[in-house]
């Protein structure tokens, strides 16, 4: 029986690729290894004459922990585990609930969410629209809640296959930030 | 009648009215503060004050449980919406809107006199340079979207280095917007009652308000149960405890011996007439602590229950030994020189209660005290003349012959009650170690399950680091926050060092007038700011024009002046400053600085030294207990040592024979021994109370032994031995409350008067002498 099966899936899975849906998107997401990933950020921000970069190192471990690493311009660092993020900077660490900013929450979900290949946990918050094919897609998220809406107002993340490539956010007052990712091999 | 029996009768009614109407004007208590020591070190008198009516005594922590997350965070929004009005809650939160706006808005009002970085170097141009570049790298950060709001007033970053440094290490779990323990099972809430955490009334109906507020918010979806911990809960709880326990003992005992004294006087006449000397007893008692100390604890009233045993014990001699044919007048001349000398003895004993430095204890010597004299006097003086002429109860001298006998028939009694001692003696030694228990908790009336919830509740609502704390003082709330600022200098390089994991202080949420002063100060002209902002901008990617919201915040900043604690009433600011910063009873303002984990106290002993700063302590909250509670056991050990010399000498000065004085403690000095190698035989530490459980056997026993030592015949022997069933039978039901004062006392007597009268019948076997008499 498993063999029959296994030998269907074969057979229907090339018909299938014709159609690249937001849920084989997030099947090739998926995965239990953790992932490192260099990254570049460009900060637009309307106060500031010109754009403020960052780099660092994006270290995501299935299925809820986020590590942004930030070397320059000033070390710091972020990590999220489940509900906690931990802020270090400067010698001063602090432990937050996401639960209780739920802005930044939702900022962070819709990148851990991406990551983890869940998309049950996304459609939570954002709405998908899903544009490309599997060597190039582009994935544009918008916040269900309204009153998300006035802090993000799109979140678009390209890639491809299985991998992230860029995440733009898109802010409400019109800011807006690029992270590039350059993944570092295993 | 005699004109002297009714001098005496007349007496004791007007003083039985007196002590009623005394009575009746009573408060009584049931905080377990009344069992902490009476003249504390200055630093454990914050300590006590704090526990007594500090703001750590007035929180009440508040769990639901059952059902699911969203009706516990239904339920807990509802509460918080009915008991913000209720009048004696001053204050109720569970994280839900915990948006703190109004508490946002005024920190960003005041955080030039807030901020410990307002110096005249930041508003340098080097200053401002740096500051800025420091606030547009925040601005990068991820942190950066939730500050970039406040940066055209804020551009040095002042708001988030004042916020920084009031943020707790972690907050509490959320489940469903409301304060959930860490595994989402309880919904979470935290009331400040009005009332101080000793007013144990007030408690009781912020009890009441919030049960009814949850009742009320948990009718929508049945299933729920709601917890409350904190200070003022166990005092609640211990009251209601002790009542219960006190009223049932108290009736338990009194029908207990009541049945006894019936079943062998066969005279509800001599039964009525037996209980005067214990009913006068217990009013005087309880009146002469009403006069002495103002009120009267619950736990001197359950303690008063063993009154009944040991103030029958003199009606019990005077029925029993009397010589129905020769009246009580017989009685008198020939017995009561010894009731008296037992009197004394257990006076004496009882003394070393008062001297133990602990308003409790203290209570108990003089309700013992006050009891006893008076029920000896209402025997001596006006029973034998309310006696009715035929009087008589039903003969015991053949019991009391059986018993004789059975005692001399036993061979070389002497040796056996020696044997017995050092079997004790040695059970002792091998169980050294862990005679005592040093823990204030082996008095706490409160379950271990109670506890381990409030250490639950305490830990998940991140409340459970405040166990080591400095404590700086001050002639008024200035110099107390002066004082809070200069240690805070040391704690500052100390947490730098990583040698303390942070602090908390009074003075980061109401800095002194004189620092705020000195940040004003800091400030620049309007002019010379401008001119030095356009400089500072050289070569950063923000403009000046971009910043004039900045200017205008720090001209407002400097007409609005010094922050004071009025500015912040009502807020959550003011409910955390209350806990920090207080009078205590002797008008002295104290500084709370709470330290973080991880912690290198002799490095904080050292800044504490290096500071300067008159007064400062640091208060290992727990371990301080734990001290005072050691020092007061110690104190209550000399005391005792003291009571049981005051004995010997009275024993020296009546009896006149240092082999009659060995002879007498002999049965006591073993009694003693045997009762505490039982408890250390069953693995029970002994507390304080058990050693107050020991100085009452020495009491009871020392009438035994001098009976014995005075030479009984069978009513003698008979009277004994009823007297101790009723002191073993008191006591005992004393031994099955769940209190451990209590507890620890009734099994302490009631094994010990047991041993001791029989050691003492062993030691001194009776004798039917025709000299009895003329021996005492």
């Amino acid at each position: 029986m498993t063999g029959r099966a296994a030998l269907l899936a074969c057979l229907l899975l090339p018909a299938m690729a014709q159609a690249y849906g937001v849920q084989e998107l997030f099947q090739s997401l998926a995965g239990d290894k953790p992932r490192r990933a260099t990254f570049q950020e460009k900060k637009t921000i309307a106060l500031l004459d010109k754009p403020v970069e960052s780099s660092g190192e994006l270290v995501f471990t299935p299925p809820a922990r986020l590590e942004k690493r930030t070397s320059k311009p000033r070390a710091e660092s972020i990590v999220v585990d489940g509900d906690l993020a931990t802020i270090e900077r400067g010698g001063n660490k602090q432990t937050l609930r996401l639960s209780q900013y739920p802005g930044v929450a939702v900022l962070i979900d819709s990148i851990r969410s991406t990551l983890a290949g869940d998309l049950k946990a996304l459609t939570k918050t954002y709405s998908a629209g899903l544009a490309g094919d599997a060597t190039r897609w582009r994935l544009t998220l918008r916040p269900i809640d309204p009153s998300l809406g006035t802090l993000v107002e799109h979140i678009e993340i390209a890639g491809s296959q299985g991998e992230v490539r860029t995440v733009e956010i898109f802010q409400a007052d019109g800011d807006r930030s690029v992270m590039t990712l350059t993944p570092i091999a295993p | 009648m005699s004109t002297r029996a009714r001098t005496a009768l007349a007496i004791w009614i007007v003083a039985l009215a007196l002590a009623g109407w005394q009575i009746a004007h009573t408060r009584f208590v049931a905080d377990m503060s009344s069992f902490l020591p009476l003249e504390p070190t200055a630093a454990q008198r914050v300590l006590v004050d704090q526990l007594r009516d500090g703001a750590i005594s007035r929180v009440i922590l508040v769990g639901i449980e059952g059902g699911d997350a969203k009706a516990r965070a239904a339920a807990s929004n509802a509460m918080v919406k009915a008991l913000a009005a209720a009048p004696l809650i001053a204050a109720v939160s569970n994280g839900s809107g915990a948006t703190f706006d109004r508490e946002r808005e005024l920190l960003l009002k005041y955080r030039y006199v807030l901020s410990p970085r307002v110096t005249p170097q930041r508003f340098t141009v080097a200053g401002l340079h740096s500051a800025i570049e420091e606030t547009i790298e925040l601005l990068a950060s991820p942190a950066g979207m939730l500050v970039k709001a406040v940066v055209p007033r804020d551009p040095t970053g002042e708001l988030v280095a004042v916020v920084e440094r009031l943020r707790p290490a972690q907050s509490p779990a959320m489940a469903e917007g409301v304060w959930a323990t860490p595994d989402g099972q309880r919904a979470l809430l935290v009331a400040r009652t009005r009332g101080a955490g000793s007013d144990t009334d007030a408690q009781a109906q912020a009890m009441a308000a919030i049960t009814s507020a949850f009742e009320e918010a948990a009718r929508a979806s049945p299933g729920m149960r709601l917890l409350m911990t904190g200070p003022g809960v166990y005092s609640v709880k211990a009251r209601a405890m002790i009542q219960r326990d006190v009223e049932r003992l108290a009736l338990a005992s009194l029908a207990v011996v009541a049945g006894l004294l019936l079943f062998v006087y066969r005279s509800p006449v001599a039964l009525g007439l037996g209980m005067l000397p214990v009913v006068s007893g217990a009013i005087a008692g309880i009146a002469a602590v009403s006069l002495g100390f103002g009120m009267v604890h619950g736990i001197t009233l359950g303690f008063g229950t063993t009154l009944i045993g040991e103030a029958v014990d003199y009606s019990i001699y005077l029925f029993v030994q009397r010589d129905a044919s020769r009246g009580g007048g017989d009685w008198v001349g020939g017995f009561w020189p010894t009731v008296r000398l037992g009197v004394l003895t257990s006076i004496a004993g009882f003394a070393a209660l008062l001297f133990s430095g602990v308003s409790g204890l203290a209570q108990l010597g003089v309700y013992s005290i006050a009891g006893l004299v008076a029920a000896a006097l209402v025997t001596r003086f006006v029973l034998p003349d309310l006696l009715p002429a035929r009087f008589h109860i039903r003969d015991v001298s053949a019991t009391g012959a059986w018993l004789s006998r059975a005692v001399v028939a036993v061979p070389r009694g002497r040796w056996i009650v020696a044997l017995m001692a050092i079997v004790a003696a040695a059970v002792l030694f091998v169980h050294r170690d862990r005679l005592w228990d040093p823990r204030i908790e082996s008095l706490n009336p409160i379950s271990i399950a109670d506890r381990q919830l409030d250490a639950k509740l305490r830990e998940a609502l991140g409340a459970s680091d405040a166990r080591h704390v400095i404590a700086v003082r001050g002639v008024d709330a200035q110099a107390a926050l002066a004082a809070a600022e200069r240690m805070g200098e040391k704690l500052d390089a100390l947490a730098s060092e990583g040698r303390i994991g942070g602090y908390e202080s009074p003075a980061r949420y109401l800095p002194s007038t004189d620092t705020q002063r000195k940040r004003l100060e800091s400030l620049p002209a309007a002019g010379d700011l401008k001119a030095r902002l356009a400089e500072a901008l050289r070569g950063l990617p923000i403009r000046a024009e971009r910043l004039q919201p900045f200017l205008a915040d720090v001209e407002q900043a400097k007409s609005a002046g010094v922050m004071t604690r009025d500015a912040i009433r009502g807020t959550a600011l003011e409910d955390a400053l209350d806990g920090l910063l207080f009078r205590d009873s002797s008008g002295q303002w104290n500084a709370m600085l709470g330290l973080r984990r991880p912690l290198d106290v002799p490095s904080v002993r050292r800044a504490i030294e290096a500071s300067g700063v008159p007064g400062a302590v640091l208060l290992d909250v727990r371990a301080e207990l734990d001290t005072l509670y050691a020092g007061y056991f110690e104190r209550a050990l000399v005391a005792s040592a003291v009571g049981l010399a005051a004995i010997v000498i009275l024993l020296f000065v009546t009896l006149r024979s240092a082999s009659r004085v060995a002879r007498v403690m002999a049965p006591l000095g073993a009694g003693v021994l045997v009762v505490a190698a039982c408890h250390a035989a069953v693995g029970t530490s002994m507390s304080l109370l058990h050693l107050v459980g020991l100085l009452l056997v020495v009491a009871v026993g020392s009438n035994y032994a001098l009976f014995f030592d005075r030479g009984t015949n069978a009513r003698t022997v008979a009277s004994l031995a009823l007297a101790n069933a009723t002191t073993v039978a008191s006591f005992g039901i004393l031994s099955l409350s769940r209190i451990p004062v209590l507890n620890a006392i009734g099994s302490t007597v009631a094994i010990g008067a047991f041993v001791t009268l029989v050691f003492a019948a062993l030691v001194m076997p009776p004798v039917e002498s025709a000299h009895a008499h003329d021996r005492a």
